[in-house]
């Protein structure tokens, strides 16, 4: 095994100033673009933008979409099923938030 | 190397059914699957079990995997005999999206690591080089101040040959401040190297808060559960307490109840606007195990008479 030293002095967050397009998108989640635009039809993402040629994804959609993608590998689920995980994941968060808030543990 | 019983690691029996399999794996995956799961150790767990799927699931690979098998014990130290598996030509799909080096060295040395390119189609001349993931955990405090990592990355390379081999590299990455427990970090041009004329891809950080003793952290916003005692919250008191960017100076206000939370406007994660710091008091009693220790509960029966803290279950 060979050991290579590299400095890298920029690293750049990925925050809500960041955007992608659906191919940049594509490319950081290593996942193709026609399952990428069958996640947006179901409403997992939610680009800005009218046509898959303009639409814009903020930096935490990275996230999300790649939750979204090892669901679907991992539970071999289709879109539907995605979406509804994600969504009650969504809730339990917000739930257990809430319970905090009360708090609870 | 050790040998890994894969029939074991998903709970069925050598002749299990396909469905069978694929049953145990589901149920192992729902329990463990770290998008999910709240078990400490889900990823690691994940991991183990979705190798042992793809072990199993696929005909070709689990046949392979029996006729080692029928030879050695889990546990048991195993190397592969020279050129066992020429005689397979494996098909199976790319499981792990992500790639090369998720699968144990066992896995590799039994079915090869999915060597990229290596079948299917030529890529064309020019193409930008993939994008790489990996995760970093950092520590509470290092998002409140930004730090320096140096991460070490073993990323599966072809050389020369077209022999696959695993380099290690070494990054300087500067950790901004303010990061939050699942965003990434963008590293231009440090992903996989491109074909031709193509580009390098990104590599991108997701960044993990390191499970911290007593801080949770929820957004930017932080938590502490702060155990006062009686006569601080009955009284009030200054308090020294901790935050992720050292102790500051707290005021219980007199007349706290158990589970009143105090807000610690900014004090949270740094951004803007900042998150807060959330103490949340819980009341601890001082133990009744000495005499004057005993006379000072007396005393306080005594003094409170009137006190019942059960008047909401009279009706």
């Amino acid at each position: 095994m060979s050991t290579k030293n590299l400095s890298v002095t920029h690293a750049v967050l990925v925050d809500e100033e960041i955007q992608f397009t659906l191919v940049e998108l594509s490319r950081a989640c290593r996942a193709d673009i026609e399952q990428l635009v069958v996640l947006v039809h179901e409403g997992v993402l939610t680009p800005s933008g009218d046509d898959p040629q303009h639409w814009r994804f903020g930096g935490p959609t990275l996230h999300r979409a790649r939750a979204a993608l090892r669901l679907t590998r991992d539970f071999e689920l289709n879109a539907a099923g995605t979406a509804l995980v994600l969504d009650l994941l969504d809730e339990i968060k917000t739930l257990r938030s809430r319970l905090r808030h009360l708090g609870t543990r | 190397m050790d040998f890994k019983d894969y029939y074991a690691t998903l709970g069925v029996e050598r002749k299990a059914t396909q469905d069978q399999i694929k049953r145990a794996y589901r149920k192992l995956a729902r329990k463990y699957h770290p998008d999910v799961s709240k078990e400490p150790d889900a990823e690691a767990r994940f991991k183990d079990v979705a190798e042992a799927y793809e072990a199993l699931n696929d005909p070709e690979k689990r046949a392979a995997y029996d006729d080692v098998g029928k030879r050695h014990k889990n546990g048991q130290d195993f190397s592969p005999p020279p050129g066992w598996n020429s005689g397979f030509e494996f098909s199976g799909r790319d499981f792990g999206g992500d790639g090369n080096g998720d699968h144990s060295a066992f896995f590799e040395a039994l079915f090869g690591r999915q060597a990229a390119g290596a079948r299917g189609p030529r890529p064309p001349e020019h193409m930008a080089g993939r994008d790489h993931h990996a995760k970093v955990q950092i520590e509470l405090h290092d998002s409140y101040q930004g730090a320096r990592r140096n991460i070490s990355l073993r990323v599966p390379q072809v050389d020369t040959s077209g022999q696959m081999t695993m380099q290690s590299r070494k990054l300087d990455v500067t950790i901004p401040k303010g990061v939050r427990s699942g965003q990434h970090l963008r590293l231009s041009g440090q992903g996989g190297l491109g074909h031709g004329q193509g580009p390098a891809g990104d590599l991108y950080l997701e960044i993990e808060f390191a499970a911290h003793p007593y801080f949770r952290v929820e957004g930017r916003d932080v938590y502490l559960d702060l155990p006062v005692a009686p006569w601080e919250a009955a009284l009030g008191a200054s308090l020294a307490v901790p935050t992720p960017d050292g102790s500051i100076q707290l005021t219980v206000p007199p007349g706290s109840s158990p589970g009143r939370k105090l807000r610690l406007k900014g004090k949270g994660l740094p951004s803007v606007p900042p998150g807060d710091l959330y103490v949340m008091l819980s009341i601890a009693l001082p133990p009744a195990d000495t005499e004057p220790a005993q006379e000072a509960y007396r005393g306080m029966a005594k003094n409170f008479a009137g006190f019942n803290p059960r008047r909401a279950l009279e009706a």
